[in-house]
C-alpha cells in the first residue's frame, strides 16, 4: 500500500493552489497582449511555460518524497 | 498512391497489433507476470483521456477560439495535484469494497441503492453515447478523406454513403468484437482488464507519435518554425485574434469555467473512472501518472495552434473543415506515410476511447441497470439457476453490442448536427453531474440517498434542458424558437438565457445552474433527515476509509446468522462454482482452515462472500443476493452509533498500544545507555585496581626492602637503622592513609558513613586546616594568603568532614605548585545565600578538558601508568560526595599553566531554615 506522506499531499496542493493562480484571472490577463517574445506570442509562451513549471515542481515533488 | 485496400489493410494490421498485444497482456496476466503493472504504462493508459476530439478536433477548437482550447488540457494538470488525496482515497475505497464502476461507487456509498446505480447509469449513458457517435464519426471520416487522396473532400460533402457501405458501421462492428473479446473473457471479482490496458496505452503512444510527428512536419518543414508561422499569423487580424483570449469577463469566466468543468472530467468521465480506478493494479503507481500523465498533455498539445495556423494559412478560403487539418496538411503536401500515420493515430485516439467507455459502461449496464431487474423478476426463476455467470458475460457482451449499435444510430441520424459536433463538452458537463455525490460521499458523512437522488436528478435535469436540447434546437430536431424565445415562450425560461442569466458562454451558464442545483439539492435534501443504518456504515466505510483496513469495521454493522453451504453455492452462481470454489479456499487459508467445510460462516465471511459477489455484480444486487440466503437481524440507529463510539474507543486505544510501545523503546534506550555506564564504571573499577595496587605495592616493596637490610644485615649503624625505620613507618603511614579512603569511599558511597552534623564556624575549620597543613607550605616555601570575610553565618556540616575538604584541596594546591614561587590563595565568603571558599593556586593548572574527569573517581589527571601517581585519586571525588551531601557544589575553575581554583559551596539558609520550622511547630 502506498503510505500517504502528508507532506507531499501538502506540497502537492500547494503547487495546485499555484496553478489555479498562474492559470486564472486576473494572472492570464497580464500575458493576454499582443506580442511576441522570443518570436512567439506572449500568452503561448506563458501559458506552456507555466504548464511546464507546474509539471516540474510535482515531479520534483514526487520523485523525492520520502517513504 | 493511397487506395482503399492499403487504407483498409493497415487499418486491420494496425488493430491485429492491438489485439496481439491485448492477447499477450492478458496472457501474462494469467501467468502472474502482468506487463501493466508499471506507473508509466499506468499514466500512459490514462492518456485514454486524449480522444478524436482531442486528435482532430483540438485544431479545429483553436481554428476558432484560439488559445481557448487549452483550459480543456490545464483542467485535468492541475487536479493531478489533488490526486494525492482525493483519486488516492477513491481507489483504497475501491479496492476494498471491489467497486466495478462509477454508479457502483455512487450506488454503495448511498446505502448500495439500485436507485441510485440506475440513475447514474442513465446519465452516463445518455451523457456518452453521442461522445461515442462522435469517435466512429471522426474514425470514418479520416477515412473518407484519406480515401480521396490525393483531392481533399470534405465527407460532409461527399454523399451520404449507403448502409452498407458505410465504413462507420463496420468500424463499429469490428470495435464491438474486440471490446467483447477482451473485455468479456471471464468474470473476474476485480473487473480488471490487463490486455485491454496494454492495448490502451500503446494506443496512447501511438497516437502522441502520429501528432507530434505531424506537428513538426507542419512547423518545420512547411513552415520555418515556430517563429515563422506566428509571424505570419501577426499579419492576418483573424489569426492575429487566435494568440490571444477576448479581454472580457466572459471570456475569463469561460476560460475557468472550461477547466473547472475539465477538472471534474478526468477524474468522474467512465472511461477516466475505469482506467484509473478500477485498472489500477496497484495504487503506488498514482504517484508517477501524477506528472507524467499533464506531461503527456502538454506534449500533444505543444504543435495545436502551430497546426491550427498553418491550415488556417494553407488553406485560406475556408474549402477545408479545420477539423481535418492534422489530416489535410500533410495530404495537401503528398505526404502520403504522413497521411497514413495520422490515419492510425486517430484510430487509435477513437478506439481508445470507443473500447474503454464501452466496458465501463457496460459495466454499468449490467450490475446497476439490468441484473436488478432479472434478479426481482421472479418468474424467470432465476434463484433456481445452479450457474448464472454465463448470463452475466452475455448480459455484458450484449450491452457493449448495443452500446456501440446505439453510438452508430445517433452518428447516422445526427451527421453533421450540432447535437453531434458540439457533443465533446456537452459531455463533460453530463458527467460533471456525479461529482456533489461523489467528492461530497468521501468527505462529508451527512449525505444520504434521498439527497444524492435529488442532486443528480436535478442537475441532469438542467444540463437536459440547457445543454442537450438546445443543442437538438440547433440539429433542427426542436424548434429554434425554444432557444431564442423560450419555453412556451416564456423569455425567464430561455435554456441558454435561464432566469435572464446572459453573458455567458453555453457551457459555463450550463455549468452554473446545473451545479447549483445538484449541490442545493443534495446538500438540502441530505440535511433533512439524519442518516440511516445503512447510510452511517457506508459512509463511515468511505469517509474514513484511510483509517480502517480492509474488513474490521465493516463486518461490525452485521449481525446474523448464516451458513456456509448457502453462501458458496450463491457466489459460485454468479462467479461459476469453480471461482467460487477456489476463492472460499484462498479465505479459508487465509483463516487457517483446511477445509471450507470447517468455516464458520461468521460476520466475516459473509462480508467476504457479499465482497466477492459486488466485484460481479455490483453492490447492491450483491447486498439483495446475500441477504436472500442469510439470517440478518437488523442493527438501530443507536446500535449503530455505539459500534462507531467502541470503533472509535478502539482507535484510541490503539494509540495507547502505540504510545506504550513508544515508551518501552525509550526505556529500552534508557537501559541501554545505563549498562554502558556500567561498563564504563567496571571498566574504571579496574583502571582503579591497577592504580591502587601499585599505590600499595610502591610503600610496600620499600618497607619490605628496608626491613630486609635491617634483618640480614646486623652491623648496620644506628643512625642508618634510625632512617630506615623512619621511612618503614612513613610508608606504613601512606598505606594507612590509602586504605582508609578506600573505605572512607566505599562507606559514602554505600550511604554507611557517620556523619555528625552541627553548627561550626567556616573560619574556624579554614583556620585549623592551615594550621595542619603550615608544614607542607614551609617545607616548599609557598606564599600563603588568607581573605577570610568575618560575617559570613554558620553552617550545618560535619566538622571533622569539612576539615576533610580542605585538607584535600590545600594538599593539592601545595602538590601543583612549584617550589619558591608557589602562592596559594585562600578566601571565604558569604555568596547569594550560600558561604563559599576559595583555594586558587599558580600552579600547572588542569586542562579544560580534563576538569570534568578530576571529580570522577579513581581517575588522575595524567597518564598513571608512567608519572607516579600524585595520590590515590579519591580525594576530590569523597570532597565532592561530601559537600553534596549537605547541600552544596564543589566545582574547578583552571586553564593550563595559570593555576586552578577549586571552590565549594555549603547552604547558608539550611540552619535558619531549621529554625524557621522549629518556630512553626511551636
Amino acid at each position: 500500500m502506498m503510505k500517504r506522506s502528508i507532506l507531499t499531499g501538502q506540497r502537492l496542493v500547494a503547487v495546485f493552489l499555484f496553478g489555479c493562480v498562474l492559470f486564472n484571472y486576473p494572472v492570464i490577463a497580464l500575458f493576454n497582449k499582443t506580442g511576441e517574445l522570443l518570436d512567439i506570442p506572449l500568452l503561448y509562451l506563458f501559458l506552456f511555460g507555466a504548464w511546464g513549471l507546474l509539471i516540474g515542481l510535482m515531479a520534483w515533488v514526487i520523485e523525492h518524497r520520502q517513504e | 498512391m493511397l487506395q482503399s485496400w492499403v487504407i483498409a489493410s493497415v487499418s486491420f494490421a494496425y488493430l491485429g497489433v492491438l489485439f496481439a498485444i491485448a492477447y499477450y497482456g492478458d496472457k501474462r496476466a494469467d501467468a502472474g507476470r502482468s506487463i501493466i503493472a508499471n506507473p508509466t504504462i499506468y499514466a500512459l493508459s490514462l492518456a485514454v483521456y486524449c480522444t478524436t476530439w482531442t486528435f482532430y478536433g483540438s485544431v479545429g477548437r483553436a481554428a476558432s477560439t484560439g488559445i481557448g482550447f487549452l483550459p480543456i488540457y490545464l483542467g485535468p494538470t492541475l487536479m493531478a495535484g489533488l490526486w494525492w488525496f482525493v483519486m488516492l482515497k477513491i481507489i483504497r475505497i475501491s479496492k476494498a469494497n471491489r467497486i466495478t464502476s462509477i454508479a457502483d461507487f455512487v450506488s454503495s456509498r448511498y446505502g448500495k441503492s439500485h436507485l441510485l446505480g440506475g440513475l447514474v447509469t442513465i446519465i452516463a449513458v445518455i451523457g456518452i453515447v453521442p461522445y461515442i457517435s462522435l469517435q466512429l464519426k471522426a474514425v470514418s471520416n479520416s477515412f473518407t478523406i484519406l480515401l480521396h487522396y490525393p483531392d481533399i473532400v470534405m465527407p460532409a460533402r461527399a454523399a451520404a454513403q449507403p448502409l452498407l457501405q458505410d465504413s462507420a458501421l463496420y468500424i463499429a462492428l469490428i470495435l464491438a468484437a474486440f471490446t467483447i473479446l477482451f473485455g468479456t473473457r471471464h468474470l473476474d471479482a476485480t473487473e480488471r482488464h490487463e490486455g485491454m490496458v496494454a492495448a490502451i496505452a500503446f494506443e496512447s503512444l501511438v497516437k502522441l507519435l502520429a501528432f507530434v510527428a505531424v506537428g513538426i512536419f507542419v512547423t518545420f518543414f512547411l513552415y520555418d518554425g515556430f517563429d515563422d508561422i506566428f509571424d505570419r499569423a501577426e499579419l492576418v487580424p483573424r489569426l492575429k485574434a487566435l494568440m490571444t483570449v477576448d479581454d472580457t469577463g466572459a471570456s475569463y469566466g469561460s476560460w475557468w469555467s472550461l477547466t473547472f468543468l475539465s477538472m471534474l472530467s478526468i477524474m468522474f468521465l467512465p472511461r477516466q473512472f475505469q482506467i484509473s480506478v478500477v485498472e489500477n493494479v496497484n495504487e503506488r503507481h498514482l504517484a508517477r501518472a501524477i506528472w507524467l500523465f499533464p506531461l503527456y498533455l502538454l506534449l500533444i498539445n505543444i504543435f495545436v495552434l502551430p497546426i491550427a495556423v498553418g491550415g488556417l494559412l494553407h488553406f485560406p478560403d475556408g474549402s477545408v473543415d479545420a477539423d481535418t487539418f492534422v489530416l489535410t496538411l500533410p495530404m495537401a503536401e503528398q505526404q502520403e506515410a504522413l497521411a497514413l500515420l495520422v490515419y492510425i493515430g486517430g484510430l487509435s485516439a477513437g478506439t481508445g476511447m470507443v473500447i474503454v467507455e464501452t466496458i465501463a459502461l457496460s459495466t454499468m449496464v449490467c450490475n446497476d441497470l439490468v441484473m436488478p431487474v432479472l434478479l426481482r423478476w421472479k418468474s424467470l426463476r432465476l434463484h433456481e439457476e445452479q450457474d448464472l455467470s454465463w448470463l452475466l458475460l452475455s448480459i455484458r457482451r450484449w450491452a457493449i453490442a448495443a452500446i456501440l449499435l446505439l453510438g452508430y444510430i445517433y452518428f447516422r441520424a445526427a451527421g453533421e448536427a450540432y447535437a453531434l459536433v458540439g457533443i465533446g463538452l456537452i459531455s463533460f458537463a453530463a458527467v460533471a453531474q456525479f461529482a456533489p455525490s461523489i467528492v461530497g460521499g468521501i468527505y462529508w458523512k451527512g449525505g444520504t440517498r434521498q439527497g444524492a437522488i435529488a442532486g443528480l436528478v436535478a442537475g441532469f435535469a438542467v444540463w437536459v434542458y440547457t445543454l442537450l436540447l438546445p443543442s437538438f434546437a440547433k440539429s433542427g430536431w426542436l424548434s429554434l424558437s425554444f432557444i431564442s424565445e423560450g419555453l412556451f415562450g416564456i423569455g425567464l425560461l430561455k435554456p441558454q438565457q435561464l432566469f435572464g442569466l446572459s453573458g455567458l458562454g453555453e457551457i459555463p451558464h450550463s455549468l452554473f445552474w446545473s451545479m447549483l442545483a445538484n449541490i442545493g439539492c443534495y446538500v438540502a435534501v441530505s440535511l433533512r433527515r439524519r442518516p440511516d443504518v445503512v447510510e452511517t456504515s457506508q459512509a463511515t466505510l468511505f469517509v474514513d476509509a484511510f483509517r480502517h483496513t480492509e474488513g474490521d469495521q465493516r463486518s461490525r454493522f452485521w449481525r446474523g446468522s448464516a451458513q456456509v453451504q448457502d453462501l458458496l453455492p450463491l457466489i459460485g452462481r454468479f462467479l461459476g462454482p469453480e471461482r467460487a470454489r477456489d476463492a472460499f479456499l484462498i479465505y479459508a487459508r487465509r483463516r487457517g482452515v483446511a477445509s471450507i467445510d470447517q468455516l464458520e460462516a461468521n460476520a466475516d465471511l459473509v462480508h467476504y462472500a457479499e465482497t466477492l459477489l459486488a466485484g460481479a455484480i455490483g453492490g447492491a444486487s450483491a447486498r439483495v443476493m446475500v441477504a436472500s440466503v442469510v439470517k440478518e437481524e437488523p442493527l438501530g440507529i443507536d446500535e449503530v452509533m455505539n459500534i462507531l463510539d467502541e470503533a472509535s474507543q478502539v482507535r484510541a486505544y490503539s494509540r495507547q498500544v502505540e504510545q506504550k510501545s513508544h515508551e518501552l523503546e525509550e526505556a529500552t534506550a534508557e537501559l541501554r545507555a545505563a549498562n554502558e555506564r556500567l561498563k564504563e564504571l567496571d571498566r574504571m573499577k579496574d583502571d582503579f585496581m591497577s592504580t591502587v595496587t601499585h599505590e600499595l605495592r610502591t610503600p610496600l616493596t620499600s618497607i619490605r626492602a628496608f626491613s630486609e637490610i635491617l634483618l640480614e644485615d646486623p652491623k648496620t649503624n644506628l643512625e642508618n637503622r634510625r632512617k630506615f625505620l623512619a621511612i618503614i613507618v612513613k610508608e606504613t603511614e601512606r598505606l594507612t592513609r590509602l586504605i582508609n579512603q578506600v573505605l572512607d569511599m566505599a562507606k559514602i558511597e554505600s550511604g554507611n558513613a557517620e556523619w555528625h552534623t552541627a553548627d561550626i564556624d567556616l573560619r574556624e575549620v579554614i583556620e585549623e586546616s592551615l594550621a595542619a597543613t603550615s608544614s607542607l607550605f614551609a617545607d616548599k616555601r609557598i606564599g600563603l594568603e588568607k581573605r577570610l570575610a568575618g560575617d559570613v553565618p554558620s553552617v550545618r556540616a560535619d566538622r571533622d568532614r569539612l576539615i576533610q575538604v580542605m585538607l584535600n584541596l590545600l594538599a593539592n594546591a601545595v602538590k601543583f605548585c612549584e617550589e619558591d614561587r608557589g602562592r596559594v590563595t585562600v578566601r571565604l565568603f558569604a555568596e547569594g545565600g550560600a558561604a563559599r571558599v576559595d583555594v586558587e593556586d599558580n600552579g600547572a593548572g588542569i586542562a579544560e578538558a580534563d576538569q570534568p574527569t578530576v571529580f570522577e573517581k579513581f581517575r588522575q589527571v595524567g597518564d598513571t601508568m608512567t608519572a607516579k601517581p600524585q595520590g590515590t585519586g579519591l580525594g576530590l571525588p569523597i570532597s565532592r560526595q561530601i559537600v553534596e551531601h549537605f547541600g552544596g557544589r564543589l566545582w574547578v575553575k583552571s586553564s593550563l599553566g595559570k593555576g586552578a581554583t577549586f571552590s565549594f559551596t555549603l547552604p547558608l539558609d539550611a540552619g535558619e531554615a531549621r529554625q524557621e520550622e522549629r518556630r512553626q511547630n511551636d
